[in-house]
């Protein structure tokens, strides 16, 4: 049976995805490598102080939100985990998953209400200590934004797996003497291990490369796609923009692709 | 036995914190979008007003993002269902590795997808100001779940065995195709076209860097509403906005319950 | 007594002297779930230090529920009490009552190596890691696993998995033993075998056993006495023998064993028409070819079917009043 005779089917995405994507971002890369100053874009960006700390303040702030985000979501995915039916849970789980597909922009905005000028904290804090708090626009305000996007996802992935493991092996566990702590160390994180690479490179990437949610917040945050915006934007300065935008891309991929491998790496990770 | 109640209340306290800290802010913005006056609060009255503004400020973005999405879920559905088939067909290292290749725009961050558009396409002529310059950064962004999709539904369907039967009857290729393969695929694709309009509509990462203020879309609408507007009007297009989600959504949760196995969810544009 | 399969007597008892088996006493224990459902009914049972009891029934019996609350992971209903030995372990969690126990599908933990599974207990006393790894290494020996020290649980077979399942349970010393249907996962002719061997380690191994089992063949081979359970209830306790020749039940008699039931008579050993109920065992009765050399008028029966089985041929007959039998004769008796 021939199969060949299926490529042509291929074709017309294969153009699409060569003549928009492709050849622009090798287009891109190339750019990143023109003169700034004397010498190539990317030895600028990754030399320079400001660009460096800009790189430094985006990849702290994501690893802080990425181990935020998995230590809220453990206790929460093994709670709907152990408690698989009762009255509401749609609802509860609905409420969890809900904010998925919700676009930076809208997250930001909804930082703002909880922790800006007007937000709810604000008020709360003016009624119990006479001052207002607000936190929304700056780090802290992102590092909540970076929260909100990537504990639905985490929640979900985490109890999917939490839910695969037995529960005799458990048991299996407590006859043998393990306290719950023990059991927990010993035999629930193992078993979440592929889960929680997956989820943490997830929760890491996406808010390595929040764009939306900055904006919002405030266009002074010192974060890596605030800084290609405005080199892009208000300074033209196309080839810095290009390295920036190469480097965080590659940061990205690289992250995602090595958590997979981890992930993937031994049959049976998971129970 | 303390320390399994313990946990158990440990267990519902996050949790419960958890979806307050989710929804919190969104039933906030939910009021906020209705009511008369957000600072006096809810004993200011409820109102449709700032809808009604929103309507009249913002009616041509809801519009564009709506026929933009359809245009991309064309666009993606044509060439992302054979391809999905040449995939199916070929299984192997270098299908994989291409598939893997097509994720390229959702793994790096729209910011740098959108910047290579803008400096390779933006000065070709009329393009850069239309609106199809938006359906081409959402075709590159929306293109891989479409396949991954369709191919899940085509795997599961057994429909290389299918075809080689319609093939062995005679059927020529594009019979076989239309009228064999991608019927039985309509799961995968009913769930992929849904992730691709919830992506579509709420993308903006790419669309910021591609819009012009005459290409506007939803999200660029509120981003615009979010830094110039005040609150209640801010909150009501927001209201908007999740009301166009919320049956998209729940579509996607329907068709990806337990007894079909399609697609996974999306994640939107941060 | 320990046969070619399994190591000689001093490996272990080195090993085991240090715990002198210990009783299992339950007084009145009951389980009841939240919805009202009664899985046990009050139970009360004794099983002798270095006994193995075979806790034997259909599905839903409660004998699983039982197993459950010797070994803590249920709490019985208010009044109950379980002791081992003189100590009340009802209070007792359990990770602290030092049960060993081989699950159904053998729950080993899919991260970890064989020699870490078997190693766990011990790891969890934090006993030091030379210590711990060498006794696992010596569990491995008993259960002739060695060379799979470092082999990952999935690439075992199901007999193989039950083996590190048992070496685990043994590793850590326990003064009592649960086996929850230890054969049932395996297929038909490795079940005949490791039933076999199973029975020999536990007569060699001395711990006082529990064993709970759907399969009346496993109990009798492997329980010095059985306990069959229904609905929630003990039918009946004793040796397998008692219960083959003894039933105090219908429901034991049918159970244990195949029973034949019909209407008749019996006229001094002899098996006349009438309307009485009869049970018996299909070899207990004898078939007379030649009518006249019994003094009256016998039960006329006619065989409609002949199964040879080796040793013995089964028969399936019809009476002259439409009853049907099915009588076991030794396969050399002459008669059919």
């Amino acid at each position: 049976m021939r199969r060949g005779g299926w490529m042509m089917l291929a074709v017309p995405a294969a153009v699409v995805f060569v003549a928009f994507w492709l050849l622009p971002m090798a287009r891109l890369a190339v750019m990143g490598a023109q003169p700034v100053e004397g010498r190539s874009a990317y030895w600028v960006v990754l030399t320079h102080g400001a660009y460096w700390r800009s790189l430094f303040n985006t990849v702290a702030l994501s690893l802080g939100a990425t181990v935020a985000t998995l230590m809220v979501a453990v206790p929460v995915a093994r709670f709907l985990a152990m408690h698989r039916q009762f009255p509401g849970r749609s609802v509860l789980v609905g409420m969890l998953t809900f904010p998925l597909a919700f676009p930076g922009v809208v997250v930001g905005f909804l930082v703002i209400l909880l922790a800006g000028r007007q937000g709810i904290i604000a008020s709360l804090s003016q009624a119990v200590t006479g001052e207002r708090w607000m936190f929304a626009y700056g780090m802290a305000g992102l590092f909540v934004g970076y929260l909100y996007f990537s504990l639905p996802r985490a929640i979900g992935v985490l109890t999917a797996a939490a839910e695969k493991i037995d529960p005799a092996i458990l048991e299996a566990a407590q006859t043998l003497g393990a306290r719950p702590w023990r059991r927990f160390i010993d035999i629930e994180l193992p078993a979440l291990r592929a889960a929680l690479g997956g989820a943490g490179a997830m929760s890491f990437a996406t808010s390595m490369g929040a764009f939306g949610t900055v904006f919002t917040l405030g266009t002074q945050i010192d974060v890596l796609p605030m800084t290609i915006y405005n080199e892009f934007t208000n300074y033209a300065n196309l080839s810095v923009a290009a390295a920036l935008s190469i480097v965080l891309g590659l940061t990205t991929w690289s992250v995602l692709y090595a958590a997979q491998a981890w992930a993937g790496g031994r049959p049976g990770g998971a129970a | 036995m303390k320390s399994i109640s313990l946990d158990r209340s440990l267990g519902w306290a996050v949790t419960l914190a958890v979806a307050a800290f989710l929804i919190g802010p969104v039933v906030l913005s939910v009021l906020a979008g209705l009511t008369k006056n957000y600072f006096v609060g809810l004993s200011s009255g409820l109102t449709l007003r700032w809808v009604a503004e929103v309507w009249s400020l913002y009616a041509d973005t809801i519009g564009r993002s709506l026929w933009i999405a359809l245009l991309t879920l064309i666009v993606v559905t044509a060439l992302g269902v054979p391809l999905a088939w040449v995939f199916t067909v070929h299984p192997g290292h270098i299908s994989r590795a291409l598939e893997e290749l097509l994720t390229l725009p959702v793994a790096v961050p729209g910011l740098a997808t959108a910047l290579a558009l803008v400096v390779s396409w933006g000065t070709a002529g009329s393009l850069r100001g239309s609106a199809l310059f938006i359906v081409i950064g959402h075709v590159l962004f929306t293109l891989p779940f479409m396949v991954r999709a369709a191919r899940a539904s085509m795997a599961g369907a057994g429909l290389d065995v299918l075809d080689e039967a319609a093939a062995t009857l005679g059927a020529s290729r594009m019979q076989r195709f239309l009228g064999v393969i991608v019927p039985n695929a309509i799961p995968g694709i009913a769930s992929g076209a849904l992730t691709v309009l919830t992506l579509s509509v709420g993308e903006f990462n790419l669309t910021w860097l591609l819009h012009t203020p005459l290409t506007k879309t939803l999200p660029v609408g509120l981003a615009d509403s979010y830094a110039s507007m005040r609150l209640e009007i801010a909150s009501a297009y927001t209201l908007v906005f999740l009301l166009m989600l919320l049956p998209l959504l729940v579509g996607v949760q329907w068709l990806a319950r337990p007894s079909r196995r399609a697609a996974p969810s999306p994640s939107s544009s941060t | 007594m320990a046969g070619p399969t399994v190591a000689p007597r001093g490996t272990f008892s080195l090993f085991f002297d240090m715990t002198p088996s210990v009783s299992i006493s339950l007084r009145a224990c009951a389980k009841t779930w939240p919805g009202g459902t009664r899985a046990l009914y009050p139970v009360d049972l004794t099983v002798a230090g270095g006994e193995v009891l075979a806790l034997l029934g259909p599905s839903g019996c409660g004998k699983t529920t039982l197993l459950r609350l010797v070994c803590g992971l249920e709490r019985p209903d208010p009044g109950a009490r379980i002791f081992f030995g003189e100590q009340d372990v009802t209070d007792l969690p359990a990770p602290s009552r030092g049960v060993g126990v081989v699950f159904q599908n053998y729950a080993l933990f899919p991260n970890m190596s064989v020699l870490d599974n078997v190693a766990y207990g011990l790891r969890v006393r934090d006993i030091p890691r030379d210590r711990r790894l060498a006794r696992a290494r010596d569990m491995l020996a008993l259960v002739r696993l060695e060379s799979y020290a470092q082999r990952h649980v999935d690439q075992l077979s199901g007999g193989q998995r039950q083996r590190v399942a048992l070496a685990r349970a043994l590793a850590i010393e326990p003064r009592v033993l649960l086996l929850d249907e230890p054969l049932t996962a395996l297929d038909a002719k490795l079940r005949e075998h490791v039933r076999v061997e199973l029975a020999q380690m536990l007569r060699t191994l001395g711990i006082t056993t529990l064993i709970v089992t759907h399969d009346q063949d496993e109990a009798m081979m492997l329980g010095d006495r059985i306990a069959v359970m229904s609905a929630g209830r003990i039918e009946q306790v004793g040796s397998a023998e008692q219960l083959y020749r003894h039933p105090d039940t219908p429901f034991v008699a049918e159970f244990l064993g195949d029973l034949c039931r019909f209407h008749g008579a019996l006229d001094d050993g002899f098996l006349v028409p009438g309307t009485q109920a009869l049970a018996c065992r299909p070899h207990e009765i004898e078939l007379i070819a030649d009518p006249s050399t019994a003094a009256r008028r016998l039960l006329h029966c006619t065989v409609t079917a002949r199964y040879f089985l080796g040793e013995r041929i089964r028969l399936a007959m019809t009476t002259e009043d439409g009853q049907s039998l099915h009588v076991s004769v030794p396969a050399d008796c002459g008669i059919v």
